[in-house]
């Protein structure tokens, strides 16, 4: 029972942490019609970024306060120098740039801190450990970090159903032309998500650091996890990103458990079946 | 393609060497520098291994007064990526395009398996200065390949021994689905089962996931009195620090590469986690404080392991170019001394088996303030299972 109990949370807090990260990657593919298989780089950015910030400012929080807005700038950059001229292109050559993009970031990555795995230390009043079961505790770092998440999302779906940014966000990605057509600045929009997603998944690497530590490739998984969240959710539903995670991440902790022989590919077979029912995913516009 | 200027070339060659032939003298036709071919990870994950090997041989060479066997050496590195499928491409060239006299390599098994068959069939002499796959010195062994560093099961039998002789009865093992961790908890298995010990389950987690807590939470259900664990890296790292802050009050054992290189970034959360390696860095012996020593003189930072197989490497290589007066071409000699070498290392006595890894001492580790310090000996003088070696 109390097995149960502790994988569901495990579950619930990979699925959470997948989430952020999967909802930058489905607004940028669903309103800019871009495959970025960055992604995953820049939650691997967002790690290192915690490392070296958390070393300036001695707590991941206040990192993530320094490291949100450079994460947002790096976003504006990389759109303005590559992502906006793949807007026309076809899949193929978007797919060539981004994974440019990742060889070149991973050298960075080397350069700059080395290819020594590094941990990045839990702010202080949340290092400890509540006891779960007789036996097991489980780190109050995790807790928080679900707490986060929570909030993190359902500020994302007011922002989304409420704001006049999030009206626009909407109308980009069901019809561009008509946007562009009642007098908006698309490339601005496009901008702006673009960045928004990048600062999306490096909070979700920044925040998972602590209990992640980062070491070189730790963003290759969440890049692949990703796209499977959003093709079981349906592309550019941030709605079907969140429930797509949750499934994701429970799959992966009970498969674990009650099939360990078929672990590694228990989020596949999930993705193959959601398709089989649903070819569009959970949310998507057939 | 031998073209018109390649065979008058040769011919020329060819006519000077008959016209003064007589006077040769066999340091004369040694006189150019020995190339030793280099194929060891310079960028990756691995990249500080290899760097720490390469650091370890070159300051023997050094020490020498950069000669071994009255020949000076010149490397030739190659950059092996750790990737299998660049092997045999990248060993073909150091052999047949870079002329490499001999051959050190590498950190990946997975490379190292590759680069061997193709040593095998070539004949060219080959060390292999870390890659533990069990095979390189089991059914792949040749006459021409050796290895300075250690096989996996080997290590994970020393390491059951020693939670044998610490009075452990119910283990749990967990690793990574891939070849380095079953052969390490295969080795395990063998000398614990044996020792009247019982491994209640296995759980392997998907390379290189490194989430677990599953695994914690498993572990904890089963209450066995301790945990053989073997990841590396970052992986080991993260499960140091998920196992230190689950509680679960069950002591944690595994072979040295558990701790190793993350020592330092564990901090608190590694405080008494034991393993047990063929090498310590504290380690109580004169040939290992004048290596300290002079590593760190040269580099700025204590060796670790990896630096004492470069370094055995080069001892190795010395003892072979020695008994055949620097001249590589007495293969059949070269291999001859070099299976027979034995020599002081900063680990300890060093000789190798009938299947040429090494014989070595392991030694109790204990993760203390971000240090291993050691415990003294686990066993003395363990040779791996050469199964499958035709060798002998």
């Amino acid at each position: 029972m109390s097995l149960i109990l502790i994988q569901a949370l495990n579950g619930l807090q990979t699925g959470l942490v997948i989430f952020l990260a999967a909802s930058g990657l489905t607004l940028v593919f669903g309103i800019l019609g871009v495959i970025n298989l960055s992604h995953g780089s820049f939650y691997m950015l967002g790690a290192y970024l915690a490392l070296s910030l958390t070393g300036m400012f001695g707590d991941v929080f206040l990192a993530l306060i320094a490291g949100i807005p450079l994460a947002f700038l790096l976003g504006l950059a990389i759109e303005w120098l590559f992502i906006r001229h793949l807007y026309d292109r076809d899949h193929l050559q978007q797919v060539l740039l981004t994974f440019a993009l990742i060889l070149i970031f991973n050298e960075f990555q080397q350069v700059v801190w080395g290819s020594y795995p590094h941990s990045i230390p839990a702010p202080s009043y949340l290092a400890n450990s509540v006891r779960l079961t007789e036996g097991l505790s489980y780190p109050v770092y995790r807790l928080a970090l679900m707490a986060i998440c929570v909030a993190l999302a359902i500020a994302m779906a007011l922002v989304i159903q409420k704001t006049r940014i999030g009206r626009l966000i909407r109308a980009a990605e069901s019809n561009r032309e008509m946007v562009e057509a009642l007098g908006f600045d698309s490339r601005l929009i496009f901008r702006m998500v673009f960045a928004t997603g990048v600062a999306l998944a490096a909070t979700a690497g920044m925040l998972a650091a602590p209990i992640e530590s980062a070491y070189p490739g730790i963003g290759d998984r969440v890049l692949i996890v990703s796209f499977v969240v959003v093709v079981i959710g349906g592309i550019g539903s941030v709605r079907g990103a969140f429930i797509g995670s949750l499934l994701i991440g429970m799959a992966d902790a009970f498969g674990k458990v009650f099939l360990p022989q078929f672990s590694s590919i228990i989020i596949y077979a999930l993705m193959a079946l959601v398709l089989v029912i649903r070819p569009a995913g959970l949310f998507g516009r057939a | 393609m031998i073209d018109r200027r390649r065979l008058l070339s040769l011919g020329a060659s060819a006519g000077a060497a008959l016209a003064c032939g007589p006077f040769i003298r066999p340091s004369y036709a040694q006189a150019g520098a020995l190339k030793v071919g280099l194929l060891l990870p310079y960028s990756g994950t691995y990249a500080p291994l290899g760097e720490a090997i390469t650091r370890g041989l070159e300051l023997y060479v050094q020490s020498q007064g950069g000669k071994l066997g009255g020949r000076s050496i010149s490397f030739v590195k190659v950059d092996d990526e750790s990737a299998p499928p660049k092997a045999t491409e990248l060993t073909t060239k150091l052999i047949q395009s870079e002329k490499a006299d001999v051959l050190i390599g590498t950190v990946h098994s997975g490379v190292a398996m590759a680069m061997v068959k193709i040593a095998r069939e070539d004949g060219i002499p080959t060390i292999v200065p870390n890659a533990g796959a069990d095979i390189i010195t089991r059914a792949m062994c040749a006459p021409n390949v050796f290895r300075t560093s250690f096989a996996n099961g080997q290590i994970g039998r020393a390491t059951g021994d020693a939670m044998i002789k610490a009075g452990l009865k119910k283990a749990v093992t967990v690793t990574w689905k891939y070849a380095a961790g079953e052969e390490m908890v295969s080795g395990f298995k063998k000398s614990f089962t044996a020792g009247k010990g019982e491994v209640v389950k296995d759980i392997t987690i998907a390379f290189p996931d490194v989430e677990f807590q599953s695994a914690l939470a498993e572990i904890a259900s089963l209450k066995p009195d301790c945990v053989y664990a073997f990841f590396s890296g970052g992986g080991a790292l993260k499960f140091i620090k998920d196992y230190a802050a689950a509680n679960l009050g069950i002591p944690l054992w595994g072979p040295g590469f558990l701790t190793d290189g993350v020592e330092a970034a564990a901090g608190p959360a590694g405080d008494g986690i034991k393993t047990v390696l063929h090498y310590v860095s504290d380690l109580d012996n004169a040939e290992n404080q004048a290596f300290v020593k002079s590593f760190e003189a040269a580099y700025k930072i204590p060796p670790d392991v990896f630096a004492v197989q470069g370094w055995d490497a080069g001892q190795l290589l010395d003892a072979g170019l020695k008994a055949v007066g620097g001249d590589v071409a007495k293969r059949k000699e070269l291999n001859a001394a070099m299976a027979a070498a034995s020599f002081a290392s900063p680990r300890g006595p060093f000789r190798l088996s009938a299947a040429h890894n090494p014989v070595q001492n392991f030694y109790l580790r204990e993760l203390k303030g971000g240090k291993s310090v050691n415990l003294g000996l686990a066993s003395p003088a363990v040779a791996d299972e050469a199964i499958g070696c035709k060798l002998s």
